[in-house]
C-alpha cells in the first residue's frame, strides 16, 4: 500500500518534470505559433475539464460556459489594463468609476476574476437547478444569451462590440499550464472524493441520490460553482493570452466546440476531457493542411478554404460511430493502471 | 407505548384521484410490519410519502416524535429513515462498492476544500469509507461483485444490493419496497433470514410491502392491508389470514392467503 502510494507520487512527479522539460524546450526552441496553439490546449484542458465536472460527472446538461468565460475574461481584463489603455480604448462612452482608476497584478485579476464568476454562479443556480435535462440545457442557454448582450450593450463597463483591446499578453506557457495542471489536479481530487461521488450518484439516478441522504441542489450548485471558478480563470487566460476581447467571442459556438471536446473525448472521464482538448486544439492546426494547394504527382489541388471543417466534422462523425460514449468512455487513466500494463509487459518479455 | 413511527390522517390526492384517504398507522420500535393489498393499493404511496418524495394532501407522520411529513427527503434520510424502491434505482454505471460508498455519504461528509486540495486525512477517511462498505458487502453476501458494475448485477442480487446501500445511510427505519420480486425461493428465504437478523441484530424497524403471501406471513408481526387507499385491516398475520374484507379485496388471491 505505502509503496503503491510512493511510486503513484513518483510517477506523478517525474510526468510533472517531463511537462515542464517540454514546455521549457517549447518555449525557447518552437516558433511562436506552436507556442500559441500549447497556451490554446492548455486553455482548452481548463475550460473542458471544468465543464465537465458539470455535465459528465454530474449529469446537468449545462449550455453555460460561454458565459462564465465572458464573465472571466471580461473582469480579468478590466483589472490588469492600465488606467491609460481604458481610456484610450473607451471611445464611445468613458468607463465608470472606480473601474477606470484600477489595475491589479495578474494573478490577483485571475483569481478575482474567477471568484466574480462562482458568485455569476451561485446567483443563476437557483433558476437553473429548478430544471432538468433539456430544460435546463434552455435555461444556460439563456443566460449565456443575456451575459453576451450584457456585454454588447453595457457600453461604460465593456465598451460594447468594440470590445478591449490592448490587453497586456500576460498569457504564456508556464500560465497557461499551471492553471491547467492545478485545475485538473483540484478536480481529479474532487471527483475521486465523497463529493465526486454524490455527484456521479445524482448523475446517475437522482430520487436514489436523495434517498442517501444527498441534498441534490447542493451538489449540484457545488459543481456549477466550482466550474464556474475554473470557466473564469480560462477566460482570464484567454483574454490576455489574445489581448483583445469582444461579445463575439463568447458566442454559443464556444460553448458547443467545448460539447464537441467532452463528448468525442468521453463524457465523465477528466481524462476523455483532456484527450478532447488537446485534439480539437491539435487538429483544428493540422487539419489546415487540407487547405493548401498540394501538387501529387501530376494531379494538382487547388487551396480550398473551409476544407478542414469538412474533414473535422467527419473525424467527429468517426469517432462517435466507434466510441459511442468517447474516445475513453467513462474510463480514467490511473497510475496503477498504467504500472499494471507495463508490469505485465515485462512479465510476457520474461516468459518469451 | 412508544411508537417510532406514528401516521396519522394521511391523505394524498393526485388531482381527482385520493391515492391515500385518512390513513392511520403506528409502528413499534423493532418490529418488522408488513403493508399489503392489491395493485394500486398506495402502498408505494405510503412509501414516497414518508421518505419524502410525495408531500401528503394532509395529515402528520412523526418520526421518533418528529414530525417529518414536509421533509425533503434526503433531511428525512439523515434522521434515519432508508428505503429501497420497487423498480430498483441502482448507481447502474458504478461499480457495486461504489454504490454502497454513497450510502455512507451522510456519515463521511467532508470539507470540500479538503478533496480539493489533496489534503492529508482526506486518503485516510476515504480507506476508512471502502472498508465500512466492505465489509457491508461481506455481510450481505456481495463481496464476489465489488468491482462489478451496479447494473451488471443479477436481479436479485441488485435488490439485495440496494438494501445494502439503504443500510449504509445507518436508518432506524428500513422501508423496503418489493425486495423479495423476482427471486427464487431459496433466494427468497436467504432474503427472509436476512431480515429477521436486521431486526434481532441492529435493532432496526422494518416496513415493507410484499406481493408474496408466504414471505409476508412468516416474517412480520403485523401487517396493515390497504384497497384503494383504505386501511382495511390491520392485525397479526392469523388476523389477516382469516379477515373477511382482506379475502373480499383478494378475491382470486384468497387460495395464495390460504396456503
Amino acid at each position: 500500500m505505502k509503496r503503491d502510494k510512493l511510486i503513484r507520487n513518483l510517477a506523478t512527479f517525474l510526468s510533472l518534470l517531463v511537462i515542464f522539460g517540454f514546455l521549457k524546450w517549447a518555449n525557447s526552441y518552437t516558433s511562436p505559433y506552436i507556442i500559441q496553439i500549447l497556451n490554446i490546449t492548455a486553455i482548452y484542458i481548463i475550460l473542458s475539464t471544468s465543464y465537465n465536472l458539470v455535465n459528465g460527472v454530474t449529469g446537468q446538461f449545462s449550455l453555460g460556459p460561454n458565459a462564465f468565460m465572458a464573465v472571466g475574461a471580461y473582469t480579468a481584463s478590466l483589472l490588469t489594463m492600465s488606467p491609460a489603455e481604458k481610456e484610450l480604448t473607451f471611445i464611445i462612452q468613458p468607463i465608470i468609476s472606480p473601474l477606470g482608476k484600477i489595475s491589479l497584478p495578474f494573478l490577483p485579476s485571475l483569481l478575482i476574476a474567477g471568484v466574480v464568476t462562482s458568485i455569476f454562479a451561485f446567483l443563476i443556480a437557483f433558476p437553473v437547478f429548478r430544471v432538468r435535462g433539456d430544460y435546463l440545457a434552455i435555461v444556460t442557454l439563456g443566460f449565456g444569451e443575456i451575459i453576451r448582450v450584457f456585454a454588447t450593450n453595457a457600453v461604460s463597463i465593456t465598451n460594447g462590440s468594440l470590445g478591449l483591446k490592448g490587453i497586456n499578453q500576460y498569457t504564456n506557457l508556464w500560465w497557461s499550464w499551471g492553471w491547467a495542471i492545478f485545475t485538473v489536479f483540484c478536480l481529479i481530487g474532487l471527483v475521486e472524493s465523497s463529493y465526486g461521488r454524490a455527484m456521479k450518484a445524482i448523475r446517475e439516478d437522482e430520487t436514489a441520490a436523495q434517498a442517501m441522504g444527498i441534498n441534490t441542489f447542493r451538489y449540484k450548485m457545488f459543481a456549477f460553482i466550482i466550474s464556474a471558478f475554473f470557466q473564469g480563470i480560462g477566460g482570464g487566460l484567454l483574454a490576455h493570452l489574445l489581448t483583445t476581447i469582444d461579445p463575439k467571442l463568447f458566442s454559443f459556438l464556444f460553448t458547443f466546440n467545448l460539447l464537441i471536446m467532452i463528448v468525442a473525448g468521453g463524457l465523465g472521464s477528466m481524462t476523455g476531457s483532456i484527450i478532447g482538448a488537446i485534439i480539437f486544439a491539435w487538429g483544428f492546426e493540422l487539419l489546415r493542411w487540407f487547405e493548401e494547394p498540394h501538387q501529387i504527382g501530376d494531379m494538382f489541388i487547388p487551396a480550398i478554404p473551409g476544407m478542414r471543417m469538412v474533414i473535422f466534422s467527419l473525424l467527429l462523425i468517426i469517432i462517435m460511430l466507434f466510441f459511442r460514449r468517447g474516445i475513453t468512455g467513462r474510463w480514467e487513466f490511473s497510475w496503477d493502471w498504467a504500472l499494471n500494463r507495463f508490469g505485465r509487459r515485462i512479465k510476457f518479455r520474461d516468459i518469451n | 407505548m412508544s411508537h417510532i413511527l406514528k401516521i396519522q390522517d394521511l391523505t394524498v390526492r393526485f388531482h381527482a384521484l385520493e391515492a391515500l384517504s385518512s390513513l392511520d398507522m403506528e409502528v413499534e420500535p423493532g418490529s418488522i410490519r408488513g403493508l399489503i393489498g392489491p395493485n394500486g393499493a398506495g402502498k408505494t404511496t405510503v412509501f414516497n410519502v414518508i421518505s419524502g418524495f410525495i408531500r401528503p394532501s394532509k395529515g402528520t407522520i412523526s418520526f421518533n416524535g418528529k414530525e417529518i411529513a414536509n421533509l425533503k427527503p434526503y433531511k428525512i434520510t439523515s434522521l434515519g429513515v432508508a428505503r429501497t424502491f420497487q423498480n430498483i434505482k441502482l448507481f447502474g454505471d458504478l461499480s457495486v462498492i461504489e454504490n454502497v460508498m454513497i450510502g455512507f455519504h451522510l456519515s463521511y461528509n467532508t470539507l470540500f476544500w479538503k478533496p480539493l486540495l489533496g489534503l492529508i486525512g482526506f486518503t485516510k477517511i476515504e480507506n476508512e469509507v471502502y472498508e465500512r462498505a466492505r465489509w457491508l458487502l461481506d455481510r450481505t453476501g456481495l463481496l464476489n461483485f465489488i468491482d462489478e458494475k451496479a447494473s451488471s448485477l443479477p436481479y436479485g442480487l441488485q435488490r439485495r444490493l440496494e438494501i445494502a446501500r439503504a443500510l449504509a445511510t445507518g436508518p432506524k427505519l428500513l422501508l423496503l419496497d418489493e425486495s423479495a420480486a423476482g427471486m427464487n425461493p431459496t433466494e427468497k428465504e436467504d432474503l427472509m433470514k436476512f431480515i429477521e437478523k436486521l431486526r434481532d441484530k441492529l435493532a432496526l424497524t422494518i416496513l415493507l410491502i410484499e406481493h408474496d403471501m408466504h414471505v409476508v406471513m412468516e416474517i412480520c408481526d403485523r401487517i396493515t392491508v390497504l384497497d384503494y387507499g383504505e386501511k382495511i385491516a390491520e392485525g397479526s398475520p392469523k388476523e389477516i389470514r382469516n379477515n373477511q374484507r382482506v379475502i373480499e379485496a383478494y378475491l382470486g388471491e384468497t387460495r395464495v392467503i390460504e396456503s
